[in-house]
């Protein structure tokens, strides 16, 4: 950068002063704030319905947390298999990355055919017993809006990991890519984490 | 902020915190605390693990401060949405 300045006289910056390796870590950190606020917005506003409510659904009842339990572990440790991948391309070791990146969409993968049971389960079972529907009451419609939302974003996840993987194998992307997937994936992890958290068990 | 070799047993430990935080999670539930309580401990949980991985996977605690205040905007903001809907949430 220096060199430009000798040579061009005042030129901007070509590093951001927060994240001076990457603008693309800087533009994620700013993109999951916004995202952050979507998030944010849905769970207050599941909170602010749910307490306003004269009554609703005991959620450990109706949604069951065992599957969900699994789940929360799933994307736990696709975190860690995650943040692996990137030390391992940090260290040079592609084999490495390739191994646990893998495990890391495979986590993904298994989450959402998760996911898809326990909706298809809910909808043909359970929230016909206890007269619970998507666009009927408040109960089902945060849920499916919430889990759905969160859901999406994995499957987003999944498509930018899978597109990451084959990248670096084609030489064309490096380390500081794969941080910036991770940054999103394990915001995707955090998210579920608060939802479980507000959703099944609270 | 050039990336050190990542001790990758470090990873390992804070993946054993968060499920062991999370089997305490789920435990809690069967309890039968007062709501009051259960509620806050929950809360706390949940936010300790979300600091966790924020902190160590998304290796937070490894850049300027500054980026920390960003990422902490959005909580803030939620807190203050949250408490801005309590007359809405208890009419009276």
């Amino acid at each position: 950068m220096s060199e430009a300045v000798a040579v061009h006289g005042a030129v901007e910056p070509a590093e951001t002063p927060l994240t001076p390796e990457s603008w693309g870590k800087l533009g994620m950190w700013l993109f999951l704030a916004g995202d952050a606020m979507s998030f944010g917005g849905l769970i207050v506003a599941y909170g602010a319905l749910r307490y306003h409510s004269k009554s609703w659904p005991v959620p450990a009842e109706v949604l069951g947390i065992n599957l969900t339990a699994l789940m929360t572990f799933l994307l736990i440790v696709s975190s860690v298999t995650m943040v692996l991948a990137l030390a391992g391309l940090q260290e040079g070791d592609k084999p490495r990355f390739n191994k646990f990146m893998s495990f890391t969409i495979l986590g993904g993968a298994l989450f959402l055919g998760l996911q898809a049971y326990e909706w298809t389960h809910l909808i043909g079972h359970t929230l016909p017993h206890y007269n619970l529907a998507f666009g009927k009451d408040l109960f089902a419609t945060t849920f499916f809006v919430l889990t759905g939302f969160h859901g999406m974003h994995v499957t987003g996840g999944v498509i930018y990991n899978s597109s990451v993987l084959a990248a670096v194998n084609r030489g064309r992307y490096q380390a500081k890519h794969v941080e910036i997937a991770g940054l999103y994936w394990h915001f995707v992890d955090l998210v579920w984490i608060l939802i479980f958290t507000f959703v099944y068990l609270l | 902020m050039s990336s050190t070799a990542h001790s990758h047993h470090n990873y390992i430990k804070i993946f054993i915190i968060l499920s062991v935080l999370t089997a305490v999670e789920i435990g809690i539930t069967f309890l039968g605390l007062p709501r009051k309580l259960l509620v806050s401990l929950l809360v706390g949980l949940a936010v300790w693990k979300a600091a966790l991985v924020a902190l160590h996977f998304m290796h937070l605690k490894l850049e300027k401060k500054t980026l920390t205040i960003i990422a902490i905007v959005p909580f803030v903001l939620c807190v203050f949405l949250s408490l801005m809907l309590l007359p809405d949430i208890f009419p009276r």
